[in-house]
Formats: C-alpha cells, sequence, structure tokens
C-alpha cells in the first residue's frame, strides 16, 4: 500500500522506550475528552434543577425556619444570584466550576466544597472496599465455574450470581445488620468511624454483592471465551500443563474481557452507594446527596452529582489506560 | 475391518496409527477404523473434503481432542508406544517435544498478548528447562531458521504486527523448535494468501528434511499434497478409502472416490472432463453408493514403480 | 436443560407477580391501607396475619400483595419508555448518520456516566414523590443500552441486501426503519427490556426506601421497607417479606431476559449464562 503522505503510513510500532511519552500523551488526550461529556452532564443537572416548581426560599418559607419579609427574601435571593436570568447563572456556575468553585450552600451558607470534601474518603475507601470484596470472590468464582462447565459448581455459581444480581442491596443490607449485628452483635450495625474496619465491613459486603454477581459471570464467560480460543489450542500443542496454561495465557487474556466490567462496576459503585450509605448512616456523598434532595439544597445537590460523575469518568480513563498498559493490540497514540 | 497396510517396512515407522476409531460418546462414530504408518523422515498426506476427518486424525495423535470427541477405539502407537495408554503427563510431555502441530488460523493461534519471542522461548523453557533470558537468545535463533527479517527486532512484537505468512513461520519455529520427531501440519497454507504459500510450504519441506523430521500433511488441496508428499491417505467419511504412493495415486487411482477428487480438481487449459466446460462437482463423478461402505483401505506398496496401466 | 429450567422458573416468578397484582383486590384478606389496628400491631406470622403485621398493625400480606401493583406498573412502564427512547434514538442514529448519530452518541455516553439511580433521584426531587414522577424518572434514565444496542445492530443491517433493495425499490427512510430494521432488532431490544424490568423494580424500591419515591401509606415494597427498617429488632418479619417479594420479582425478570438471550442466541449459550 502505497503511502500517500506522511499521515496515512502506520505509525511503527513502539518501543519500550518510547511508549511512555505516548502514553502520558494518551492519558492527557483522554483526560481532555472528558470536559465535553461534564459540561453536558453540568448542563443537564442545571436546567433540570432551574425548574424546580418553588424555589429553596419558598421551601425554607413553609419550613417556617424563617419568619421572612420580602426583604429579606429579595437579599437571599440576590446572595444566591437567583435573581439572574438563567443562561447568566449558568454561565456563572460554570465560571466558577473552572475555578474549581461549586458554589455555596443554601442550608450551610458554606462553599459547597466543603460540605463535599470530608464526605470524599468516606466514599472511596466504601467504594473500593467493596469492589475489593466483589473481585475477591467474584473472579475465583467465575474462574473456577468455567473450568467445569456444567458441573454442580458451576450451576449453583451460576445461580448465586443471578441471585445477587436481583437482590436488593439495601435489604440485603438490612438482613445483614439483623443477623451479624443485632442478633450476634459480632459488627456495628452502623456509623463510621475513620480507622475502623469492622465498620466498614456490613456496607461493603452489600454494596459488593451485585458487582461480585456481575463479575462472576463476566469472568466465567470470559475464561469460556479464552479456553475454546486457537491460541490456548496452540498452547495445549506446546505441551504446557493446565496450570502454565492458565497462569500463561488465560489470566492475562480473561483479565482484558473482564476490565471494561470492573471499570463500569467501580466507576457507578459512588453512585450505586446511595441506599447503601443512608442506610448504614455512612457519612459519604451518597447520603449527602440524599440529605441534599430532601432538604432541597441544590447548590450541593449539584455538586456531588458532579464529583460522582467526575469518579466514573476518571475510572473509566484509568481503565482504558490499564488496557493501553495490558493490550499490546490498543494503539496510544 | 481394514488390515494393517502389507508393504515392506524397511524401518521402524514413526507414527503407526491402527484402526483408530473417533466418536461422540460410543454411538456417533466419525471415524470408523482409520490404519496407517509413517516412517521416519517421511512425509505423509492425508486428503480428503473438509468434514473427511482427516483433521481429528491429527488432533488425537497429538492429543489434542475436545471433549465430547474421544478416542473410542484402536491404538495410536508413536516411536513404538502406545500413546492411548500413555498417563496425561507423559503425553503431556512428548507433546511439543517428540512431535508438534502447525494450525490452520496463523491470525489466531498464537497469544495476542504474549511478545512472539516470548511464546517460542516458552517452548525452550518448558522442555529443555532453559532459563528465559537462555531461552530468548535461543528464540531469536529459531526466528532466524525460519526466515524470518530482522528476527531480533520480531522477537520483541506482538502477533498482530505480523503479516499471516510471517505469523505462520512463528507458527513453524514454535513446532520445530524442539526438533521433534513427528510434525503434524493441519492445512497450514489454507488460510494465507496464494503469493505466500508456496515459500511457507518450502520452509517446511526444508528444515523438516534437515532434521530428518516426519510429517503428517493434513490437507484438501491435491496440489499442495502432490508437491509435498512422498505418501498420501485418502479419506472419505471417517475412512481411509485409499493409500498410494504420490505418484502411483496420481497416476493409477485405485478407488472410485479418489478418481473423483483428482476429476474434481480445477485445471487450467485442461480439456473438458466428460464433455463439459466446468468444474465438475465431485458428487456427478462419483456415486453416493460408492462412498462411506465398510470396506478395506486400498493400498499399494511403498516405493513400488508402476507402469501407466490405466 | 438447566436453561430452560431456569427460563421456566422465571416464567412462573414472573406471572406470579402479575397474578398477584392483578388480583391483589381479591385476594388479599384486609385492605392494605385502612385496616390498621394499633391493638394487633407486629404481630408474628400467623393463621390471621399470614406473614404477620407491621407497625401499625397492617396485614403484611395484604401490603405485599398491593405493592406488587406499584412495583409492576413501574417496572413494564417506564421500561417501556426506556425501551421506545433507545430504540428511536438508536435506531435512526445509525441509520442516518452524520451528526445525529454524533449527538447520539454524545448523549448516550453522557446518560452513562450518570448513575442512572442517581439521575432518576434528581430528577424525582425535581418533580416531587409519586407514582408518576417515578415513571418519569426512571423511564428518561435507562435508555442507553438499549440505544447502543439499537444503534449496532441498524449499522449492521443497514448494508445487508434486503436494507438496500428497499432503498433501491424507492420506499421512504421512515418505512424502511419500521419494516426492514426494527423487525429485526426487536429480539435483542426485548431481551434488555426484560433485564431493564427487574432493574426499574430495584430502582422504586431504592427510591421509594429512601422516601423520594411511593408516599406512604400506599404501600410499595421499598416504603415498607423504610417503615420495617425502625423495628428490624422486634418485627423482623416486616423486613422480610417484601424484601423477598422485590427478590423474586427481579430474579424472575432477570432469568426470563437471560433465557430469551439464550433462545435468541444460541452461540452464546455457554458463554454468556
Amino acid at each position: 500500500m502505497p503511502a500517500v503522505d506522511g499521515r496515512t503510513r502506520p505509525p511503527p510500532a513502539p518501543t519500550p522506550c518510547e511508549a511512555k511519552p505516548l502514553m502520558l500523551r494518551f492519558i492527557i488526550r483522554r483526560s481532555l475528552q472528558m470536559i465535553p461529556t461534564l459540561l453536558a452532564v453540568v448542563l443537564i443537572i442545571f436546567v433540570i434543577f432551574s425548574v424546580v416548581p418553588g424555589s429553596f426560599i419558598s421551601s425554607l418559607m413553609a419550613e417556617g425556619r424563617n419568619v421572612m419579609n420580602a426583604e429579606v427574601l429579595a437579599h437571599l435571593n440576590e446572595q444566591f444570584g437567583l435573581d439572574k436570568p438563567l443562561p447568566v447563572r449558568l454561565w456563572d456556575y460554570l465560571w466558577g466550576l473552572a475555578h474549581f468553585d461549586l458554589g455555596i450552600s443554601y442550608r450551610t451558607r458554606e462553599p459547597v466544597w466543603n460540605v463535599i470534601e470530608p464526605r470524599l474518603w468516606p466514599s472511596i475507601k466504601l467504594a473500593l472496599t467493596a469492589m475489593g470484596f466483589a473481585a475477591a470472590v467474584g473472579v475465583p468464582l467465575g474462574f473456577l465455574a468455567a473450568l467445569k462447565p456444567g458441573s454442580v459448581f458451576d450451576t449453583g455459581t451460576m445461580m448465586l450470581a443471578v441471585s445477587g444480581l436481583s437482590v436488593p442491596e439495601f435489604w440485603l443490607g438490612l438482613l445483614l445488620m439483623y443477623v451479624f449485628a443485632l442478633q450476634l452483635g459480632l459488627l456495628p450495625s452502623f456509623g463510621y468511624q475513620p480507622g475502623s474496619i469492622r465498620h466498614i465491613i456490613l456496607p461493603a459486603i452489600a454494596l459488593g454483592v451485585s458487582p461480585m454477581a456481575l463479575l462472576a459471570r463476566t469472568t466465567r464467560a470470559g475464561v469460556l471465551d479464552v479456553m475454546n480460543a486457537d491460541f490456548v489450542r496452540t498452547a495445549r500443542a506446546k505441551g504446557l500443563s493446565e496450570p502454565r496454561l492458565v497462569r500463561a495465557h488465560v489470566a492475562r487474556n480473561v483479565l482484558v474481557l473482564v476490565l471494561t466490567t470492573l471499570g463500569l462496576q467501580i466507576g457507578s459503585l459512588m453512585g450505586q452507594a446511595i441506599v447503601i450509605e443512608k442506610l448504614f448512616s455512612w457519612p459519604g456523598i451518597g447520603s449527602l446527596l440524599v440529605d441534599s434532595v430532601a432538604t432541597r439544597d441544590i447548590p450541593v445537590v449539584q455538586g456531588t452529582v458532579i464529583v460522582i460523575v467526575l469518579w466514573f469518568l476518571v475510572i473509566n480513563m484509568l481503565v482504558d489506560v490499564a488496557y493501553a498498559a495490558i493490550d499490546p493490540r490498543i494503539k496510544v497514540t | 475391518m481394514s488390515g494393517a497396510p502389507s508393504d515392506s517396512v524397511r524401518a521402524d515407522p514413526v507414527l503407526s496409527v491402527r484402526d483408530l476409531r473417533i466418536g461422540v460418546g460410543r454411538n456417533n462414530e466419525l471415524l470408523h477404523g482409520v490404519s496407517f504408518d509413517i516412517l521416519p523422515g517421511e512425509t505423509y498426506g492425508l486428503v480428503g473434503e473438509s468434514g473427511s476427518g482427516k483433521s481429528i486424525t491429527g488432533l488425537s495423535v497429538m492429543g489434542l481432542l475436545k471433549r465430547p470427541l474421544q478416542v473410542t477405539a484402536g491404538s495410536i502407537s508413536f516411536q513404538g508406544e502406545d500413546m492411548l495408554k500413555l498417563g496425561r503427563r507423559a503425553r503431556r510431555k512428548l507433546r511439543g517435544d517428540r512431535m508438534a502441530m502447525i494450525f490452520q488460523e496463523p491470525m489466531t493461534a498464537l497469544n495476542p498478548l504474549a511478545t512472539i519471542g516470548r511464546q517460542i522461548a516458552e517452548m525452550f523453557v518448558i522442555h529443555r528447562g532453559m532459563g528465559w533470558s537462555e531461552a530468548r537468545r535461543k528464540a531469536v535463533e529459531a526466528l532466524e531458521s525460519v526466515r524470518v527479517p530482522s528476527p531480533e527486532e520480531r522477537a520483541r512484537s506482538y502477533p498482530h504486527q505480523l503479516s499471516g505468512g510471517m505469523r505462520q513461520r512463528v507458527m513453524i519455529a514454535i513446532a520445530l523448535a524442539c526438533r521433534p520427531d513427528l510434525l503434524i501440519a493441519d492445512e497450514p497454507t489454507t488460510a494465507l494468501d496464494v503469493t505466500v504459500q508456496a515459500g511457507v510450504l518450502e520452509l517446511i519441506a526444508e528444515l523438516c528434511k534437515a532434521e530428518g523430521t516426519a510429517v503428517l500433511l493434513v490437507s484438501h488441496d491435491l496440489g499442495v499434497i502432490a508437491n509435498m508428499c512422498r505418501r498420501v491417505g485418502v479419506m472419505d467419511r471417517g475412512r481411509l478409502v485409499e493409500e498410494q504412493d504420490t505418484k502411483a495415486l496420481f497416476e493409477n487411482p485405485l478407488h472410485p472416490y479418489t478418481r473423483g477428487l483428482l476429476a474434481a480438481r480445477p485445471r487450467l487449459g485442461s480439456r473438458p472432463v466428460a464433455g463439459r466446460g466446468r468444474l465438475t462437482e465431485l458428487d456427478e463423478v462419483v456415486a453416493d453408493e460408492e462412498r462411506g461402505r465398510e470396506a478395506p483401505t486400498l493400498t499399494t506398496p511403498r516405493g513400488l514403480r508402476l507402469e501407466a496401466t490405466a | 436443560m438447566r436453561l430452560r429450567f431456569n427460563f421456566a422458573l422465571g416464567l412462573l416468578l414472573a406471572l406470579l407477580v402479575i397474578a398477584a397484582a392483578v388480583g391483589s383486590g381479591w385476594l388479599a384478606p384486609y385492605d392494605p391501607v385502612m385496616d390498621a389496628d394499633l391493638m394487633n400491631s407486629e404481630m408474628p406470622p400467623s393463621w390471621e396475619h399470614w406473614l404477620g403485621t407491621d407497625g401499625q398493625g397492617r396485614d403484611v400480606f395484604s401490603r405485599v400483595l398491593f405493592g406488587a401493583r406499584v412495583s409492576l406498573t413501574v417496572g413494564l412502564v417506564s421500561q417501556l419508555i426506556n425501551s421506545c427512547i433507545g430504540t428511536a434514538l438508536g435506531v435512526s442514529a445509525g441509520y442516518f448518520g452524520g451528526w445525529w448519530d454524533d449527538l447520539v452518541n454524545g448523549l448516550t455516553n453522557v446518560m452513562l456516566a450518570i448513575p442512572s439511580l442517581v439521575f432518576a433521584l434528581a430528577i424525582m426531587a425535581v418533580l416531587g414523590p409519586g407514582l408518576p414522577s417515578l415513571l418519569i424518572a426512571l423511564g428518561l434514565t435507562n435508555w442507553s443500552w438499549t440505544c447502543r444496542i439499537a444503534r449496532s445492530s441498524t449499522l449492521s443491517l443497514k448494508s445487508q441486501g434486503f436494507v438496500q433493495a428497499a432503498k433501491t425499490a424507492g420506499f421512504g427512510d421512515t418505512n424502511i426503519m419500521r419494516t426492514q430494521i426494527l423487525p429485526n432488532i426487536l429480539g435483542p431490544v426485548l431481551v434488555i427490556a426484560t433485564l431493564g424490568i427487574g432493574g426499574a423494580v430495584l430502582a422504586e424500591a431504592a427510591l421509594s426506601f429512601l422516601g423520594v419515591g411511593i408516599r406512604p401509606p400506599q404501600p410499595s415494597w421499598g416504603n415498607m421497607l423504610t417503615d420495617a427498617r425502625e423495628l428490624i429488632r422486634t418485627a423482623p418479619w416486616a423486613s422480610v417479606f417484601p424484601g423477598l417479594a422485590i427478590f423474586a420479582t427481579v430474579l424472575g425478570f432477570n432469568l426470563l431476559g437471560d433465557g430469551l438471550r439464550d433462545m435468541l442466541d444460541p452461540h452464546m449459550r455457554t458463554r454468556r449464562t
């Protein structure tokens, strides 16, 4: 194929020494690609909340917290910029966002970031612990099930998996709480202590069951796929023992197949966690979102949604980077 | 039941297959008693249509039949040892070391996530107990021997960076890494561009000749068989219907099916077969009742000079 | 064998829920809202109250039966909305391509980035609690997978002979999409929809549990759990049975969806179970 100009020629295979700056460029480019998505999310959220019937101020009045006269109301409206037209408010918000300013909470009058920031680490900790549990249990289960397809173990595991996908996690959490905290008294039933492992066990298991089930299914499907691949037959023809075959040729290829699910799950776990966080009184982003929705603290709701989306996008970018590192077929450009 | 070919055996065969039957369970038999011998250094061709059982014959010799397929009867004796009585471990040790296999699909037969060098080096690590660095050096040599250009660099490449022909050369390098006594080549050039087929076949022939490796070449392509093999077995519907030296087979096919197979070849500039100027369907030449019958394999002894009698 | 068993179990569970929802008016021994009896609150399961009573002395069995109505309505209607949106966007994007395709693709990616429960929660915050809000909130937030599948199937169908033939024959775009493409993508869309019903039932339960879905006293499995949670020590049955109902329903639709997928795509049978 004659190269018409320099650009159409396929790039030479990257050698290890030039791969690193390429990877950095890849990460930067993927980060920039997140911006339009994030902007669209902000726009959608902003529009949704600007059509709220009954503003925050009127909900305050309805609660009878403050006996407000017209003067106070006007003052509040001005303070929060609610007297300006929508496009101006949107522009102000985006401008603030560009400076990492998420606005000011209606309720506490603090910058929204100050409200969110202390919630961030507990949420991440819960999501990662749940995912760790899910991966540690789900992946080996799926692997073992696939090695003997159709066996009793396989059937049982897959039945367990579909059950795990069907069980409402907060109900499971409630049952776990009942059995392990209230009946057996082994673990605390709710709450959060910064260094406590005991507090995180029950919410993490309740949250991790659904991703665990999904991972078990994906892993099983992946292993079956890979085990049927031609290169595994080649490896057998080479005289590899089964354990060596799995280690050297199957595991990595399965990982490539499982990685997408893994990433999507970690990414959406912060959003999925809202009910579990509420149930276990876990001071994370999710319970903050629910509370802010209840009190109509719109700036905080917007801020938490943005944080949740950002987490999803960042995790997915990391997954793409991991792909590029594991799979040589993916071009890093 | 087909008996053993009654030829004057000059050396003990490397591979001796006797009355091999393969089936799904006991009832669904796909291979109905196939027997043949391959002498040391000999290139033996198995030819037949797809589904005739030639590929599973090759796979069963390697011990790579996939469930639910299994050998139900017969024997496969390799260098005097019955493979079917051998333990799994012992059989695995032979695979890749004393007998090796090349497959049809070079695009998918290599692990996409491992470098070429590593996939070749693995052979030396498993069968020769070498360390990875030494094995890697040997892998580069192996790549050189299959005439892959700039082998040092190629050893660091991944399969997707190579063309089909190059990948098949890599497969050959893997298969011949441990200088096996028997190479099973299952349609080694079918998936390749016509332009590179000849090169790959030549390479197989040359390397095996140099090492004295016997080859079981499975192909549907009579041209390939004619060029490569000293002796040919013709398979049809799970039976070996005829076995002769290549020259004899082409000059004097004994079985109607073989005659049909030869007639069905597209030939450039040849006279129209049976008065028709188009490709001949196999079914038009060989009547169905001639096929799939229980009958002994028609053979002529090795090295027999035949006068053209037909 | 096992697959057929799974499918049959799914069908059985789904039919059971439908029967409960349709027949709750006749089957329920008590009124789910009015028959509160504080003298008989937190009674364990008995002959009079098969599944016990809750904190206000209402019959849990009757409330679970009536809860099926809410769950099933939300599950079916919201998933129908999702399927329609997803199919319409996906098919048109795949068929027309160009800027419209880019726009739909971008929107799908945005929808995937916002966890659907979070999105639904935000919409519920705006619309306020209640069944209509739930249908809208869950119907607008979970169409991205349908859209993706519809789009990719349309892309592959577009290049096939019969679509090209219809084009050459002078059929209009809408006509081709309706008569040539839609019937061919109905299978995968149906599979996603069936699995989506389970997801919608779970989401409804979660939102109601959080207090933004169905408002008490109207019974929904989610809000029953909100109340029961306070009584978990003294009346665990009030928590167990509504949750079991959610579980059985979602399991039913998930098994049904898996079964449908395997039937439509036999190649995936061993791989994707």
